[in-house]
């Protein structure tokens, strides 16, 4: 039974270190794992189960992610794959690692706020610009190049900036 | 399972695939590129939620039907959205009046929906409520700065809440589907939902220095079927892909 076991849990392990390279297609440093899409694995015999949650209802990358799933899963020779799309709990980007905060930054985007912390309102708004780190920033839309960012400008080295929404 | 659980899921699923459907016109001619984003945006969740609200719905009818062929295979007098959600976008104005009287609703529907019986409504509920709160800070930001704007801009916004006012009454007008509903612990009371958003419309159109308009005349018939002239245009655009080549799949 132990051997078994053992077995179990390195397909799980495997399988877990495959997806890491399935990234959201739309910020592309950002692993579905990271982003907090990637919610359950589980490995029973032959066949895969891996259970997703949309950051949002209509967004147009969850179609890609979970194709992409299936093709890495597929190429590892995990021909069975079941994707299921899970929405409650709903997604927060309380989610979001913190290596997952690391990589936006990286990539020009700010990460989101802290909601949790006291004094802060949804959708919060960016701690600094992700390119100088100056606190002087000011909201140019809601709405940016995404549904799960806000466009911002930051008053210090003008330049536009993507805010990850808190939500 | 019920005729009326059907019903009342298809009601949110069609009030959210038209109104996405007429955000989407905005995508490409909005005034300026952030608004054009924010529409594309706002439609896409409307959309999105479509997408749920109709699968559900579709599961529930057991006939077999999907999301697509609920959208693109009925024909107008089986859509049952409420009227105000199909109204040509007008001008910018007419577009964020009516996006706020409908956000606010959803808002505190969602809400409300999130303690549904239905648990899949429910969890469609806990992720549809953060964003529509989202939508409507955006929304109520227009109403005031247009409303409390220039001259031009607030007899704009005056003129298109005039026009509005009278396609709000219709979804609050509880009929049996939504007493069964409530009945069953599945959707909220709507005469406490209408309280709910009259206090917020109110306050905020106070704040725009808008004038509520009498409530002295009314349009329903949306949730029956019985449509306004400009649904079956929508649906010609909507449907046309399906339509041409049946059975189309990406």
């Amino acid at each position: 039974m132990a051997a078994i076991t053992h077995e179990a849990d390195s397909a799980l392990a495997t399988v877990w270190r495959l997806l890491d390279a399935v990234h959201d297609p739309e910020i592309p440093p950002l692993s579905i794992a990271d982003l907090g899409v990637l919610r359950e694995v589980h490995v029973n015999d032959a066949e895969v189960t891996v259970v997703i949650t949309p950051t949002y209802m209509g967004c147009p990358a969850m179609h890609v992610i979970a194709e992409d799933v299936r093709a890495v899963l597929n190429r590892a020779g995990y021909l069975q794959v079941v994707i299921e799309t899970r929405l409650a709990p709903a997604w927060t980007t309380a989610w979001i690692s913190a290596a997952g905060h690391a990589q936006l930054l990286a990539a020009g985007i700010a990460p989101p706020a802290d909601v949790s912390a006291p004094g802060a309102t949804m959708p919060g708004r960016p701690r600094a610009c992700p390119l100088c780190s100056s606190t002087e920033t000011e909201l140019i839309s809601e709405f940016g190049s995404t549904a799960c960012k806000a466009l911002y400008r930051c008053r210090s080295c003008l330049e536009p900036f993507d805010y990850f929404k808190c939500l | 399972m019920s005729n009326a659980h059907f019903s009342y899921v298809l009601r949110l699923g069609d009030n959210a695939l038209i109104i996405g459907q007429r955000l989407s016109e905005w995508c490409g001619h909005s005034p300026f590129l952030e608004e054009d984003i924010a529409m594309a945006n706002t439609a896409l969740d409307h959309v999105g939620r479509a997408r749920m609200l109709l699968t559900h719905a579709g599961d529930l009818e057991g006939a077999g039907r999907d999301e697509d062929q609920l959208a693109y295979l009925r024909d107008e007098r089986e859509f049952c959205n409420v009227l105000l959600c199909e109204l040509p976008i007008g001008d910018f104005a007419f577009t964020l009046m009516r996006q706020y009287l409908l956000d606010v609703y959803h808002l505190h529907l969602f809400e409300a929906l999130c303690r549904s019986q239905d648990e899949v409504l429910a969890g469609i509920a806990a992720k549809a409520v953060k964003e529509s709160s989202y939508h409507c800070r955006r929304s109520a930001e227009w109403v005031c700065r247009l409303g409390d704007g220039t001259d031009e801009s607030h007899r704009r916004m005056q003129s298109a809440l005039d026009e509005l006012w009278g396609y709000t009454d219709e979804i609050f007008a509880a009929d049996a589907v939504d007493e069964a509903m409530r009945a069953q612990g599945i959707a909220p009371p709507l005469a406490e939902l209408e309280r709910l958003w009259r206090a917020d419309v109110e306050a905020l159109l106070a704040r725009a220095t808008l004038s509520v308009p009498d409530d002295n005349w009314r349009a329903s018939g949306g949730r029956e079927g019985i449509h306004t002239e400009h649904m079956g245009v929508l649906l010609a655009e909507m449907q046309v892909l399906q339509r041409s080549h049946p059975g189309l799949a990406w």
